[in-house]
């Protein structure tokens, strides 16, 4: 590029308003995610399920609060006791009252076990994939920054957890665990809270290595950026480079991760409770609901047919989100 | 701003150095990487480079890619830690002070970047990039930060009003105005600017230059102006140093740099100047090929490390390493034949210096007699005419 020495001589009126070029510049690339996004016709609706199964949630505790929906109440009448607790008339026994029918052994509102077992799911799975978000961003974002030896012992961490049993893990040390934040939480062995946390963390202390393995092959680009350089320069710490400067700029793909991994988590504890580990029975879960129905499997039906609809759609639907969230985020796909 | 306030650059040879860099040094281990790693070489970016910023003053350091400009200003910022070599910025050999030594300093050494796309985070507003240095040196109360990020947008003049927008609204020339603004925040006393216009149009790079010689009268900043082509530099710099293969090879005032150079390699830059003078008298100036590519700094040549490339070169060349020879008041050289276009010596002029006979080979007894490679000018040099040393 030649450059023109006239051009120097010359003292150009720099206009001290210079605006923004509004136009030239056009839309951030948040908002062509956005608008990416919403012109996948098959994202929007998952995203509009997840919304709903997000304020199912939320809604039933405080139904249950309320008094409009219970749980846990218990109806012998509506049940036949000489075939082993099986409800009354057909689809579950259900009726203007019991819309889903009825709970077996017990005769509980099954529409309110259901919308009370998403609230518990959605939890477990929303913590579990917080604890392995949070530690798998933080050590990615170490293991790229920092490189060298730090790099090192923790890819090799990433590596063991990998390898590691887990599920044979979780099971082992499934009665220690739970009588251990038995001792320091409220309830004792067979409550809801001990054995959630226990589920909740197990779950996330295996599911970081994916998530800071991605993480630092991200952070290893943008350590090479300028502003990254620029920071170092103006005195800025450590820390206020990791999560102030790198950060900001990884909320795409920790999004994206987030998405994916949920429902992994939500079939995971479904899993799980067919092996006893997690929330047991009274409280619900989908997946401790889908559990006992196997028990009524020849009896009864909709018992094992609602929550495994409920229980399939929510992973579709959430893999769907991830998949149209990555496509719109990254549209060139180098993955 | 009137005219006259950009008027090209005048040295001031009185005024006492900020920055002083001595026999500065980085050499980066090129690893093998296998199942043990181990250091196969080394990459010679910076090897030996000295020189002298006077305070409120600008040195320009031009060379092709790859020479070791970006290293050298990194160096100097403290990015990098050097090999070898002394940093004396104000006085104080900063070379290896740690990250937490460095934090003072940080406030007095600062840098305009090359590439206004990535200097700046996206997700940050321009209003939080200017003032995070600010907080995070705690220069002034919290209320008072958003004022005087107003006070610098103005400064660089972009409307104080747009504090709260994102990198991504502006043009490339108004982000590196943002970036000036900056580097300004915490009112530094030495600026590194790493090729601050290369990455604008080229009517966007005047007025970037404008401002930068605005600033530095305004705030008495000194700068090491980086830039691969001599045309930039030659505004803003009274003083150039030209680098090659990781050490300078001429430095000198820019009357003589661009009118005497001494240097096959700054000879065959400047031809590559489109130069308005020479063309408003008529006269022509030859242009001259650089032939071949760079050689690598993992292995540079022996000698004179230009000899591949460089139309002269003799049997000396690839056996004694020219030294940087002062050959006048404010002119230095690295060149065994050092002469005007055309003009050169048929016989080395440093054989005595480096005590070795015309091929290059050692005399035995002799050694060098003078001081080599200090930063700054001695009072005495090499008249290249007669062959003696003369002084002012
Ligand atoms: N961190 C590093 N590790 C290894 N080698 C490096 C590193 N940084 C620079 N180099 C090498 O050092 C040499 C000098 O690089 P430098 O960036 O200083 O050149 P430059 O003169 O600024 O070039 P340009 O005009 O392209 O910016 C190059 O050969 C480069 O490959
Ligand atoms: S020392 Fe020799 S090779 Fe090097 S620039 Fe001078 S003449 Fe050319
Ligand atoms: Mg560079």
């Amino acid at each position: 590029m030649s450059f023109q020495e006239s051009q120097l001589e010359v003292s150009e009126p720099i206009d001290p308003k210079i605006t923004p070029t509004g136009l030239i510049a056009g839309q951030s690339p948040t908002q062509l995610a956005l608008g990416r996004f919403r012109r996948d016709r098959l994202s929007m609706i998952s995203f509009w399920i997840v919304v709903f199964y997000f304020l199912a949630g939320i809604v039933s505790p405080i139904l249950v609060k309320v008094g409009v929906s219970k749980p846990l109440a218990n109806d012998q009448k509506l049940l036949n006791i000489d075939l082993g607790g099986v409800p009354n008339g057909a689809w579950g026994g259900t009726s203007w009252h019991h819309l889903l029918g009825v709970e077996p052994r017990t005769g509980t509102d099954f529409l309110s076990r259901l919308s009370y077992g998403i609230t518990f799911s959605l939890t477990i799975a929303i913590s579990a994939t917080i604890v392995a978000v949070v530690i798998g961003v933080v050590l990615g974002i170490i293991s790229g920054f920092s490189g060298g030896w730090v790099d090192a012992i923790i890819g090799r961490f990433i590596d063991m957890t990998l390898s590691f049993p887990q599920t044979l893990m979780l099971l082992a040390l499934s009665a220690t665990g739970v009588a251990l934040f038995a001792k320091i939480l409220p309830g004792d062995t067979s409550d809801a809270i001990p054995n959630g946390v226990y589920e909740v963390l197990v779950l996330g202390l295996f599911g970081w290595p994916s998530i800071a393995r991605l993480i630092r092959g991200q952070v290893l680009s943008i350590r090479e950026r300028e502003f990254i350089d620029a920071a170092r320069l103006s005195g800025a710490s450590r820390r206020r480079i990791y999560f102030k400067e790198i950060l900001p700029n990884l909320w795409a793909p920790v999004l994206v991760q987030f998405t994916l991994i949920m429902p992994a988590y939500v079939s995971a504890e479904a899993a799980l409770s067919f092996l006893g580990v997690g929330i047991p029975v009274p409280t619900p879960t989908l997946g401790n609901i889908l559990g006992d129905s196997v028990n009524f499997s020849g009896s009864d039906f909709s018992y094992f047919f609602y929550p495994a609809l409920l229980l399939a759609i929510i992973v579709v639907s959430f893999n769907l989100l991830g998949d149209g969230l990555r496509d719109a985020l990254d549209p060139k796909g180098d993955r | 701003m009137s005219e006259l306030a950009h008027a090209a650059t005048q040295l001031d040879v009185t005024a006492p150095p900020i920055l002083t860099v001595q026999d500065l040094q980085m050499y980066f281990p090129v690893k093998y990487h296998g199942i043990f790693q181990r250091t196969i070489g080394h990459v010679q970016a910076v090897d030996g480079v000295s020189f002298e910023v006077p305070k409120g003053g600008s040195l320009g350091l031009v060379g092709e890619s790859g020479c070791g400009k970006s290293t050298t200003g990194r160096l100097i910022t403290r990015l990098y830690e050097p090999t070898d070599g002394e940093i004396n910025f104000d006085g104080r050999n900063i070379a290896h002070l740690s990250q937490r030594e460095l934090l003072p300093l940080r406030r007095e050494i600062q840098m305009i970047f090359q590439d206004p796309a990535t200097s700046l985070n996206p997700r940050h507003t321009v209003g939080a990039i200017v003032a995070a240095p600010l907080l995070i040196h705690k220069v002034v109360p919290k209320n008072k930060v958003l004022p005087r990020v107003q006070e610098l947008l103005e400064v660089v003049g972009l409307n104080p009003e747009h504090y709260n927008r994102y990198p991504h609204e502006f043009s490339g020339g108004q982000r590196q105005r943002i970036g000036i603004a900056r580097s300004l925040t915490l009112q530094p006393k030495l600026l590194v600017a790493d090729e601050p216009v290369s990455a604008l149009d080229v009517s966007i790079q005047a007025q970037v230059i404008n401002l930068l010689q605005d600033v530095q009268r305004e705030f008495g900043i000194g700068f090491l102006f980086i830039a691969h082509d001599l045309a930039i530099v030659r505004h803003f710099c009274p003083e150039i140093a030209v680098m090659y293969l990781g050490k300078i090879v001429e430095i000198a005032d820019r009357e003589t740099l661009y009118n005497h150079p001494h240097h096959p390699y700054t000879q065959a830059l400047l031809s590559a100047v489109p130069d308005v003078k020479q063309a408003a008298i008529g006269g022509r100036r030859e242009r001259i090929r650089l032939e071949g590519d760079v050689p690598s700094p993992i292995n540079p040549p022996s000698g004179c490390r230009f000899r591949t490339r460089c139309s002269m070169a003799q049997e000396i060349c690839s056996k004694v390493e020219p030294p940087l020879l002062q050959v006048g008041s404010r002119h230095k050289v690295a060149c065994h034949f050092p002469g005007e276009l055309g003009q050169a010596p048929q016989r080395p002029v440093t054989t005595a210096i480096c005590g070795v006979d015309d091929q290059g080979n050692a005399v035995s007894g002799a050694t060098a007699d003078i001081q080599l490679n200090a930063p700054g000018y001695d009072t005495t040099w090499l008249d290249l005419k007669t062959g003696q040393r003369t002084g002012a």
